[in-house]
């Protein structure tokens, strides 16, 4: 019966993900000349060059969902460029980019179906994929059997064993992302499914991010369910999968929004909880200049900011470890301990990748930091470039490279290939810092229950970042490490409750042992020796 | 160099080995017919159950030994040879040593049960073991039925395995109550209802008459001494294990049960030592049993050992006895001594309570005279090893072990807390006004090596 309600969950499923991936390439487009004009001005473009030339390309004609408008409009650009380069034209050249423009005029054109029937499409991919993925979770409830650690067949499924479920995904996530990202003109359609949602919160139409955001709830909150029915038993799952699902839904995606639809003086939404440098560009300086010129609560935005980074987020680690931030409260953190859960055997123990992340994710901090230094003086300096390198083109490079192929199509897309906490593990410049704090000055630790360990390698198996718990566990050391966020699943796949997250005294917090306890062997001999 | 050969890459001889090359530059060779690098034997059934890979067992990458210069040898152990100082290999050249550590742990007991060496019979102890299962048992298609011989820890582990896949399990049990020889009643009683919440058909009190073949020489069915043939595909022999020392009877080392060693471990002859579950004492050591097939007790030999071989001649003293093992959702551990009614003595009280909810209980041992805190087995409460370690020590007497209880709790943050529930039971049951203190990380931590 269970299993006959879970195939249909998953049939529905496959429906509204099949509906959603043909999205992207299906629909109609055809820009009016009113259309463009408003478009035109909107961007402040003042190349008539451009103006003529895509104008006679792109209005009034027709165009399928699969054909891509940006080529043409980079046609456009470089003809227009050329001139104004060559004349010296430097008010009239277009530093738009052709994929916003083609994002923009998609939006503006599409016709037909889907416009039409946004409640509709809704249905079948939103609300079809929801209603699937809860007739498959929640029978789990029955089909799990009593309760307590359930990781039967992980090992046995190609969906969370790296088979050929597991690549679909991965090309399904990378897929995504990559038209988030880089193709954006064809999310438009997705955009459409979720206008009435956008107009009801902030007032205006659905952007690609919108879509992204909604998303993330959705998937964060169906998964979120899943993680309950799994750990029903562990209060501590279900009080910290609460508490990232709440910071998600409120901070990142309602207030950000309400702030747009109050039409506050800080134009943009603020995900107050989002620390830099994680939130990389809050020093740059369009941001900056947009926040001393918001009055008190662009003021007020800045000094929160300034203070979360250097105050709130250290203190809070001294007492509670980088846990509050990283698996009680991130965004990116809340999607992989929802997402993500499934695939956190993935993370590589080997000593190698240890030393990769090491170098990698201070590799990031430093390239934040660098990048901040140069901005924040190109800001006071009033310059826009810093010992003859643009500070734009900086800016532009960790945009590219970290915020978006680190965090979004690595950090997400390779979940089911890589684990779930790759971006947390190797990039994240936030973590980075969290963890010096966490390791030199901090209560936390994971305490090891004495003598208790039997070597099983639960822990090191299900530890999403990659620390080979049990090397600790079993020599009855405590698990102090830098990247630790947390998620208290070692301690709950812990056959023989060896395994504790708590805050306590510095004072022996980190106890190399020689002899473990349990054997009454002299230890003042081995004290004095030393 | 002096040359230390192990035989037995389990966890006691490889212990020995990791401590050796700490204190020494000794050159280790490690043989083993078993696996090529030691693995979790405790963890064995995870794979199985498909929560891990086998390779995940491996607590040490392949760098490891390189790096630590311990040579592995896969290789079948055939003689010792003490006179001349060298074990002769079934395939491969003999290895000399110049000390020789006896580590080769366990084999399924088989008590010559007509019908127990056909195929589909087996025991669950070794990767070959595993690999046999997963032959025998892929799904409940191949297996339509499996009946385990055997009420103990590895006969629960087995049943959980084979439940994992659908498989019907009928469990024969010779006692009354499961694992009752080691668990006071209450306990037992709690786990032959989880036993059964997880469908796995229990018959306590039954034996195993025979086990009746197909024509292929296969397991079909098994009989037992109620009256009943049960068919079957496969069936665990899990009635305990015995010390895997076949290859030394004729070797001059003296055997008993086990390889008789001293508080020294060391074998009547010289230069050759025996740790973990292949040794048996002399005489036992406390209330220990002379032979403890634990994982602990094998790497704490294996501790002591490397100590003697490194110069600094040490007794093996194991301190106060804890274990711990989870019966399918249920974490059990003990610290200390709690007997059974069977082999409880006289002076033995138990203090029992049980939640009446949760599959939560708790069964507290102390001296009916001197009122002294002898020990307490929990099962889904954890506790803090090095709390219960110290009150032992400190002959705590059974109410301040009460009163300070909260202390020892070491179940994950926010879970619920039973110690109220359980204190006002105590004082009902004796009369007491014992009121808990709020736990202390000053009393926690105090003695605690910084």
């Amino acid at each position: 019966m269970m299993k006959i309600i879970q195939n249909i969950g998953i049939a529905l499923f496959i429906v509204a993900l099949v509906i959603f991936a043909i999205l992207p390439f299906s629909g109609s487009f055809k820009l009016d000349k009113t259309s463009f004009d408003t478009l035109i001005e909107n961007h402040g473009i003042k190349s008539e060059i451009f103006k003529k030339n895509l104008e006679a390309n792109i209005v009034g004609k027709e165009f399928a969902g699969y054909q891509a408008i940006a080529p043409i409009v980079q046609e456009s650009i470089n003809k227009a460029n050329s001139v104004h380069v060559k004349n010296k034209e430097w008010s009239k050249k277009i530093y738009t980019s052709s994929d916003d423009l083609a994002t923009a005029i998609r939006k503006k054109s599409g016709y037909g179906f889907i416009p039409e029937n946004k409640g509709l499409m809704w249905f079948l991919t939103f609300g079809l994929g929801i209603i699937g993925a809860l007739l498959f979770i929640v029978p789990q409830v029955v089909t799990l059997g009593p309760k307590g650690i359930k990781n039967d067949h992980i090992y046995h499924q190609s969906s969370t064993n790296k088979g050929w479920i597991a690549w679909l995904v991965f090309f399904f996530l990378v897929s995504f992302y990559l038209i988030l990202y880089f193709k954006s003109e064809y999310a438009i359609n997705w955009t459409y499914l979720v206008d009435p949602i956008s107009k009801s919160l902030s007032g205006n139409p659905a952007g690609q991010w919108f879509v992204y955001g909604f998303m993330y709830c959705v998937v964060m909150t169906v998964m979120a369910i899943r993680m309950y029915i799994k750990y029903r038993h562990n209060k501590y799952q279900v009080l910290r999968t609460t508490s990232v699902l709440f910071f998600q839904i409120v901070f990142a995606f309602l207030i950000p929004e309400i702030m747009v639809r109050l039409q506050l003086s800080y134009s943009k939404g603020y995900d107050f909880k989002n620390a830099f440098p994680l939130d990389y560009d809050f020093f740059f300086s369009w941001n900056l200049k947009e926040l001393l010129s918001s009055g008190g609560l662009g003021l007020f935005i800045l000094v929160w900011g300034i203070v979360l980074t250097l105050v709130i987020v250290p203190v809070m680690v001294y007492f509670f470890g980088k846990r509050w931030y990283c698996s009680w409260v991130c965004g990116c953190g809340g999607l992989a301990e929802t997402l993500g859960d499934p695939y956190r055997q993935h993370s590589s123990k080997s000593l190698f990748s240890w030393k990769v992340e090491r170098w990698l994710i201070h590799s990031v901090l430093l390239f934040a930091l660098v990048m901040t230094g140069f901005t924040l003086y190109g800001f006071f300096a009033e310059t826009s470039t810093v010992f003859g390198i643009k500070v734009q083109s900086i800016m532009t490079t960790y945009s590219f490279l970290i915020g978006a192929v680190f965090a979004g199509v690595i950090g997400t897309g390779f979940y089911p290939i890589f684990g779930n906490r790759v971006w947390c593990r190797f990039g994240c410049p936030l973590a980075a810092y969290l963890g010096f704090v966490q390791r030199f000055k901090s209560r936390f630790r994971i305490t090891t229950n004495g003598g208790q360990c039997i070597s099983c390698g639960n822990c090191s198996t299900y530890c999403e970042q990659g620390i080979d718990v049990r090397a600790y566990a079993q020599k009855g050391e405590n698990i102090v490490r830098s990247s630790c966020v947390g998620c208290g699943v070692c301690s709950a796949v812990c056959p023989r409750g060896v395994l504790k997250l708590e805050n306590g005294p510095i004072a022996g917090r980190i106890n190399p042992t020689e002899v473990l306890l349990g054997n009454d062997v002299n230890l003042m001999k081995f004290v004095n020796k030393k | 160099m002096e040359h230390i050969v192990i035989i037995g890459n389990g966890i006691s001889g490889v212990t020995a080995a990791r401590h050796i090359r700490k204190k020494s530059n000794k050159k280790i060779t490690i043989v083993s017919a078993e696996t090529d690098y030691f693995f979790s034997r405790t963890a064995l059934m995870y794979v199985f159950m498909g929560h891990m890979t086998f390779e995940h067992t491996q607590p040490y990458e392949k760098w490891f030994w390189k790096k630590n210069r311990i040579d592995l040898v896969n290789g079948k152990v055939e003689t010792v040879d003490t006179a001349k100082k060298k074990i002769d290999l079934a395939n491969g050249d003999p290895i000399k040593y110049d000390k020789l550590i006896i580590a080769t742990g366990s084999k399924p007991n088989k008590f010559g049960w007509p019908g127990q060496d056909l195929l589909g019979v087996q025991g669950l102890y070794s990767k070959q073991d595993l690999d046999q299962l997963e032959a025998n048992a892929p799904d409940n298609k191949t297996c339509k039925r499996a009946v385990i011989v055997g009420g103990g820890l590895i006969g629960i582990e087995m049943a959980e395995m084979l439940r994992s896949r659908k498989i019907p399990v009928t469990f024969l049990v010779r006692e009354t109550s499961f694992w009752n020889g080691v668990l006071p009643a209450g306990e037992s009683a709690l786990i032959n209802e989880h036993i059964l919440d997880h469908h796995i058909d229990l018959r306590l009190a039954t034996n195993l008459v025979e086990i009746l073949a197909d024509e292929n020489g296969r397991a079909k069915a098994v009989t037992t001494d109620k009256g009943d043939t049960i068919e079957c595909s496969v069936v665990g022999l899990t009635a305990g294990v015995s010390p895997n020392i076949d290859f030394l009877k004729n070797s001059g080392i003296e055997i008993g049960r086990g390889v008789k060693v001293n508080r020294y471990l060391e074998t009547n002859i010289d230069d050759i030592f025996a740790i973990g579950d292949c040794a048996e004492q002399h005489e036992s050591i406390g209330q220990r049993r002379p032979i403890e097939a634990v994982w602990y007790t094998g790497r704490m030999m294996g501790e002591t050992l490397a100590q003697t071989i490194c110069g600094t001649k040490t007794e093996y003293k194991p301190g106060h006895w804890f274990n711990s093992a989870k019966f399918l959702d249920i974490e059990y551990q003990t610290y200390g001594w709690v007997f059974s009614e069977r082999y409880k003595k006289d002076n033995e009280a138990h203090f029992h309570w049980r939640d009446d909810k949760e599959n939560i209980c708790i069964t507290v041992a102390f001296d009916k005279e001197t009122k002294q805190f002898l020990g307490i087995n929990t099962f889904g409460i954890r506790m803090r090893h090095e709390i219960f370690d110290r009150w032992l020590s400190e002959k705590r007497s059974v109410s301040e072990v009460m009163e300070y209880l909260k202390d020892a709790n070491f179940d994950p943050e926010f879970y619920t807390q039973y110690e109220d529930k359980i204190i006002s039971k105590y004082n009902l049951d004796y009369g007491t006004t014992i009121r808990p203190k709020k736990k202390s990380w000053k009393r926690i931590f105090k003695n605690t090596k910084a």
